[in-house]
């Protein structure tokens, strides 16, 4: 079977897009292929900075051949009819199509199309010339004289040649002939830009890898990575140093070379005063160096490892010398940032420092970083007691957190943004609480980042990431689809996964309010007037009226007192609709997040339905214990019965068109199975209750399963819908009993099975 | 390779004047035109008209140039070794970009002594935007062993309009490789003239005291008043100048695209050095860059209706 080998000679290509443009070359080609009829055995794609290159195995030579009927109109149809006919199915002549027929319709013509499956370098030249121009570059440009054309072909850097060739192992393949823009297809390309001369004649894929590899360049990007790692760790070992791996920082240099020659350079040990963070920043982002560790100490070494694209001439001597006077250069500015910084914090109170945040902007509208910091301390020191910190440390540790966003070596290396802060800390003899929060309270950065545990960190992470929200909430900065600026998800999932991991308690909306009261009290935003339609868009999005009273109340009380008496009423709107839309928001990342970790989905649903669910960890541990329940007999013959109480009743009260809720008769009770099902729920509701209050879910849950034989001995003897329209209401009153009973647990109706 | 037939003293790898004269050289002979600096401030080569509107319109174009920038920010009192709030950039505009460039490219640095078999020379993503301008085009960061010495653009954009044929444009950092190749740490160390002894000039011969005057009046003294003024006066000259440009009054022809773009330069410097002082907040910075570029646009608009933007007298 024949193979196909493509390749897409450029010039550099920006490392970071490289592998997804591999991917989807493969994608965009394989599937037209496969559109086409025309399946392959497999399919590899290459890339390295200057080429894009895709082989496909096993094709067939020609499409299969098609045959297809088609229906025409009734023998002696009108012409026009006829015409029609024969154009759509491409006949010459009426002659061409057969007469078939048919007892019910009759004579009708049928016409019986054969088409040959074209030669697949025919089909491949149609292909790629689309997939090409159809390519979907992160950022494509133009270039050279055609690209005034309107037509001219973009690419994400001029796009110099192209191989394209196809045959059977055995044979020699042929040049499937084409054009794009002016550049034809043919079998030749080039090696490494200086290691090697000329044009190379490449027939099939082996061949094109092994002249390629003569010629200086690695096609396949995993050896490239194999090759650096290994050769930068063997470096390291015989110099008796640890590699500072960086899987980032491996993806991007094997991106930048074709002819990987890993060096070892080394720097002045005294840079090693400065923080090895600092000098890993320095090495990494700005030289796309690896740094060492010296496991004697576990501390950098003052040597690092640099890949170069050249096997020079002189075994590398001058791109060692050239690389360590550029290093040395960007060493001797961090150095000198880290001791100005020192400078400054000895000489410059905090209280001073803090001050010069007031002509930093965070965001337009939301104020300066100072009054931001303000806020994160304020809310912070409220949260302190709920974490376990001590509030004044708490707060001192909250407006210091930040300090170092000013400092000289955070204005350089972004990335060390909160690591410094611990340091000069430290190094300005502050407690460790204080010193901790300020690298901690970023975290977690994502998914996979540690969660802050210590207390004052707990506070000003929480504090931070709550204030973030709110802020944007309140503009109306909120993540929408894929975009998500100002990282919100991950904010929230932050403040889930501290919460839970660490065992936090209190409802999410109290803090919340209280740091809308303080964006109110700064008057930062001024979207009053939009608060009434925000409300209704919320009541709109299936809010449990009852639900919405309550969120109402405890956002008032808590918005109110603190800073925002002086505001109208309808601030007090806005307030409410930022506060009920964030909660909605974490309750969708607490979703996701719990689907992850394996919840039901329908599990979690049925918590939320219910009002007041805004204490995270309470909500996982009601549903953590609704999931053992279900998976026992009880809970799933309760489920069931449940169900069917809820089901009768939604009928019937959609035909009556009341909702029934308590209020039955003993009197009326006639049957000893209604008896005994109305006793049962008037023992248990206030055990339920009281267990509830104690936060039991596991118990509260026993006791509901004591519902199950009642309810089912109900449904097996009763029938509701009596012919005594009095008994016939105050069965449905027992069914609503129900229903309120286990809804103190979870919506069931919002379960699944 | 190095002319060898070169005296020492003129030798790219031992004088600053000899790489300029070797770069000059190189491009002179690859069909530029070799234009001295613009007269005027501005903070990259970019400004100088022979780039910004060059750049526009359908004719062909290529010219060579040392221009002075000034970064008023970036001064350093003369303390630094690497940073300086005046430097040379040597600036090549070729429209429509060469097939070819990038071997262009590797040619002038063979020219001025990087041996590309021994040294590291790579193309790193770099896109390229001016605020400003209204600017941006798509190329890389030259790097030779691991240090930036080169911009080098496919200008996509410039002015706001779409550059057709697009042109390419090379920014060298002539310090930085004049300290490569002459193997010095400290800019001010710089052989100016590749003289030796009594007759050896330094760079900092030339400019240390200019760094250290002008440091001090970009950060203390420059007269704000005036520059707040200045800019005022820059902005409303140039919609003055380019409103009076059309011929007829219609918008076919503009005679006079040239001193109206004088105009935005002025009052694109006047900015950055009210920036070094320290007197623009962060939400003004973004109002006076949004200023420069409308100028900016007109400008482009009114040299693509001049002969040489490529609409011809009638």
């Amino acid at each position: 079977m024949p193979d196909l080998l493509l390749e897409l000679f450029c010039e550099e290509i920006p490392a970071r897009m490289q592998a997804g443009a591999a991917e989807s070359l493969r994608k965009l080609v394989t599937d037209a292929l496969v559109e086409r009829g025309l399946v392959y055995e497999g399919a590899k794609a290459f890339v390295t900075p200057r080429r894009l290159a895709l082989a496909v195995h096993g094709l067939p030579a020609q499409q299969p051949d098609t045959h297809e009927e088609r229906k025409g109109p009734r023998v002696g149809a009108p012409q026009g009819a006829i015409d029609g006919f024969l154009k759509a199915a491409g006949l010459a002549s009426i002659d061409q199509a057969r007469i078939e027929s048919d007892p019910r319709k009759g004579e009708f013509y049928v016409a019986h199309l054969h088409k040959h499956g074209r030669a697949t370098p025919e089909v491949i030249a149609e292909i790629i010339p689309q997939v090409i121009r159809a390519f979907p570059w992160p950022k494509s440009m133009r270039w050279g004289k055609g690209s005034s054309s309107p037509t001219t072909l973009r690419w994400v850097r001029p796009l110099q040649s192209i191989l394209c060739t196809f045959g059977p192992e055995t044979e020699e393949p042929e040049v499937v002939a084409f054009e794009v823009d002016g550049i034809r297809s043919g079998d030749v390309t080039r090696g490494h830009r200086f290691l090697s001369e000329g044009t190379i004649r490449v027939r099939r894929l082996e061949d094109w890898m092994a002249k390629l590899e003569a010629a200086f360049v690695v096609v396949d990007r995993e050896r490239r990575k194999d090759i650096i790692l290994n050769d930068a760790k063997d470096l390291a070992l015989a110099q008796g140093l640890e590699l500072v791996e960086d899987a980032g920082l491996l993806e991007e240099i094997s991106g930048l070379v074709e002819w990987p020659v890993v060096l070892m350079g080394s720097f002045d040990p005294a840079f090693l005063d400065v923080p090895d963070e600092v000098i890993r920043a320095t090495i990494r982002i700005n030289q796309k160096c690896f740094v060492l560790r010296d496991p004697t100490t576990g501390r950098l070494a003052n040597k690092f490892v640099l890949v170069s694209n050249l096997a020079a001439s002189d075994g590398g001597t001058a791109i060692i010398a050239g690389n360590e006077r550029v290093i040395r250069a960007r060493l001797s500015d961090a150095k000198f940032f880290w001791e100005t910084d020192q400078k400054t914090n000895a000489t410059v109170p905090l209280a001073e420092r803090l001050e010069k945040f007031g002509n930093v902007t965070f965001h337009e509208k939301l104020g300066s970083q100072l009054e931001r910091i303000r806020r994160i301390a304020a809310l912070a020191k409220a949260l302190a007691p709920v974490v376990g910190a001590d509030p004044d440390l708490t707060e001192q540790a909250a407006l210091y957190a930040k300090s170092d966003l000013r400092t000289e070596v955070v204005g350089e290396f972004p990335e060390v943004q909160g690591l410094m802060g611990r340091y000069y800390a430290r190094l300005e003899g502050l407690p460790e609480e204080i010193a901790a929060a300020a690298e901690e309270h970023y975290k977690p950065q994502g998914p996979t980042d540690i969660v802050p545990t210590a207390p004052v960190s707990i506070a000003v992470a929480l504090a931070d990431k709550l204030d973030t929200l709110v802020g944007f909430w309140a503009i109306d900065e909120k993540p929408t689809g894929s975009k998500d600026p100002y990282a919100l998800r991950r904010a929230a999932l932050g403040v889930i996964r501290i919460m839970l991991e660490n065992e936090v308690r209190g409802r999410l909306i109290i803090p919340v309010a209280r740091t809308i009261g303080m964006h109110l009290a700064g008057k930062r935003f001024n979207q009053l007037a939009q608060a009434d339609q925000k409300i209704s868009e919320l009541e709109q999005i299936n809010f449990d009226p009852e639900k919405i009273r309550e969120l109402r109340d405890v956002i008032a009380d808590n918005v109110q007192p603190s800073s925002a008496l002086d505001f109208i009423d309808m601030s007090k709107d806005l307030a409410f609709a930022i506060g009920s839309d964030l909660l909605a928001f974490f309750a969708g990342r607490l979703k996701v997040s719990l689907r992850e970790a394996g919840a039901r989905h329908d599990l979690v649903d049925a918590v939320f339905a219910l009002p007041g669910q805004d204490d995270l960890l309470l909500v996982v541990k009601r549903v953590e214990a609704l999931g053992r329940f279900l998976a026992t007999e009880d809970g799933k013959n309760l489920l069931a019965g449940s169900k069917r109480a809820a089901n009768i009743l939604r009928i019937e009260e959609k035909k009556d068109g009341v909702a029934y809720e308590g209020g039955v008769d003993v009197v009326l009770l006639h049957e000893p199975e209604e008896r005994a099902l109305a006793d049962a729920i008037a023992a248990l509701g206030p055990q339920i209750e009281q267990a509830l209050a104690r936060e039991d879910f596991e118990a509260a849950m026993a006791l509901l399963a004591g519902l199950r034989a009642p309810v089912d001995a109900f449904f097996e003897k009763v029938t509701v819908n009596a012919e005594d329209p009095v008994l016939r209401v105050n069965r449905l009153r027992l069914l609503a009993d129900i229903r309120a009973a286990t809804r103190s647990i979870a919506d069931f109706d919002r379960i699944e099975g | 390779m190095i002319d060898p037939a070169l005296p020492p003293h003129m030798r790219p790898d031992n004088s600053f004047q000899g790489l300029i004269l070797a770069l000059h050289a190189f491009w002179a002979d690859k069909g530029c035109v070799v234009l001295q600096p613009y007269d005027m401030e501005v903070g990259a080569g970019t400004f100088h008209p022979a780039t910004t509107l060059r750049a526009l319109g359908p004719l062909p174009w290529k010219a060579a140039y040392v221009q002075p920038s000034r970064r008023p920010k970036d001064g350093r009192y003369g303390k630094n070794p690497n940073r300086l709030q005046h430097y040379y950039q040597y600036q090549v505009i070729l429209k429509p970009s060469p097939a070819d460039l990038q071997d262009l490219y590797l040619a002038s640095l063979s020219a001025i002594g990087i041996d590309l078999n021994l040294h590291d020379v790579r193309f790193v993503e770099d896109d390229w935007e001016s605020p400003t301008l209204g600017a941006w085009g798509l190329g890389w960061e030259c790097w030779c062993d691991g240090m930036e010495v080169s911009q080098f653009t496919y200008f996509q954009q410039v002015a706001g309009f779409e550059c057709a044929p697009v042109a390419g444009e090379l920014t060298y950092g002539l310090e930085r490789l004049a300290m490569y190749v002459q193997g010095v740490e400290n800019v001010y160390d710089l052989n100016f003239n590749g003289r030796e002894g009594d007759e050896k000039v330094t760079y900092g011969d030339v400019f240390l005291q200019a760094e250290e005057e002008y440091s001090r009046h970009n950060f203390e003294h420059a007269d704000t008043d005036m520059l707040f003024e200045q800019f005022r006066m820059a902005e409303s000259a140039a919609a003055k100048y380019l409103e009076a440009g059309w011929e007829d009054g219609t918008k076919a022809r503009h005679l006079m695209a040239q001193p109206a773009y004088d105009q935005c330069i002025k009052a694109s410097h006047v900015f950055n050095l009210l920036d070094a002082r320290g007197v623009i907040s962060v939400t003004e910075r973004q109002s006076y860059i949004l200023r420069v570029r409308e100028l900016a646009k007109a400008c482009g608009a009114a040299w693509l209706a001049t002969a040489a933007g490529g609409t011809p007298a009638p």
